[in-house]
């Protein structure tokens, strides 16, 4: 799974490298485009543009969507959002496990309090 | 000995937050409504630290959870998800009782995350500060990218399959 991260960061360093992928990105900031409206725009075979969308595809920076017989293309969740949508997950993972962590500190504090009553009498 | 009581704590939820500091550190921190003795007990107990540690709505078994609590006692956690189990473990480098705890997580390839957890009374509270030190920028990038939020990005991609699954509704679209 090392090998996954690896090869993750590799297939989003290819994806970008190269100047028609990135111009397919530019685009699709400004709007979600048919893989037909791509190929146009840059004056490709629908192949070629297939194979360059599914290099941005792998690299998870666009998404695709097949409805009817159109492949539409939009940007995929950028590293920005991707990095705070983590950051999320991970802050509610540790507040779930604070809420445990209180109710186990509630409890010490009752019984020490307990205890110290017992010592007292 | 202080018999000062004060108002008693109305029952108020207290604020995760988590932070990216830095390349290479992941920061949470948090208060707890208790002192430090009893938040470090908390921590350093097998017994009290497995109620809490795998919190019950994530749907994970601990099968095992050994921990040697002094300075170079080893952990190891042992989680069940759906037929598979995980391991987690590494070693405490510092134990500091009530103040600081700092262990390794050594289960990944990629090198040691150290986790340094310090704990500051103040009031009868607890602000506990969870230090997450990765091994290098990449290592904690790539545990963004693989979406693993177990601070031990390789092992972890079946919890994050039920992490994702269990916050898709408020994750970002």
């Amino acid at each position: 799974m090392v090998q996954y991260n690896q090869t993750h960061f590799d297939v989003s360093f290819g994806a970008l490298a190269d100047a028609t992928r990135r111009g397919v990105l530019e685009q699709l900031g400004r709007a979600d485009a048919s893989i037909t409206a791509l190929a146009e725009k840059f004056h490709m075979t629908l192949t070629g543009m297939k194979k360059h969308v599914s290099v941005l595809e792998q690299a998870g920076l666009v998404t695709t969507e097949k409805v009817g017989r159109v492949r539409t293309c939009k940007l995929g969740l950028r590293r920005l959002e991707e990095e705070a949508a983590w950051i999320e997950r991970y802050r509610q993972l540790w507040d779930a496990r604070f809420e445990e962590l209180d109710k186990v500190v509630e409890e010490l504090k009752l019984k020490e309090k307990a205890d110290g009553r017992k010592k007292r009498n | 000995m202080d018999e000062r009581r004060g108002t008693e704590a109305t029952p108020m939820k207290n604020r995760t937050e988590v932070e990216r500091k830095s390349e290479r550190e992941l920061v949470v921190t948090r208060t707890v409504n208790g002192p430090a003795r009893l938040v470090f007990e908390a921590w350093t107990k097998a017994d009290l630290f497995r109620r809490w540690w795998v919190p019950k709505s994530y749907g994970l078994t601990l099968l095992s959870c050994d921990m040697d609590v002094r300075v170079g006692g080893r952990y190891r956690l042992v989680f069940s998800h759906q037929g598979s189990t995980m391991d987690f473990f590494g070693t405490y480098r510092e134990v500091t009782p009530h103040s600081r705890l700092v262990w390794t997580n050594e289960e990944a390839d990629g090198g040691e995350t150290v986790t340094t957890v310090t704990f500051d009374e103040n009031a009868g509270k607890t602000l506990l500060v969870v230090h997450d030190l990765y091994p290098s920028k990449e290592a904690l990038d790539a545990a963004i990218a693989s979406g693993s939020t177990g601070g031990m990005p390789e092992t972890l991609d079946q919890l994050e399959d039920l992490l994702v699954s269990l916050t898709s509704n408020s994750a970002t679209k």
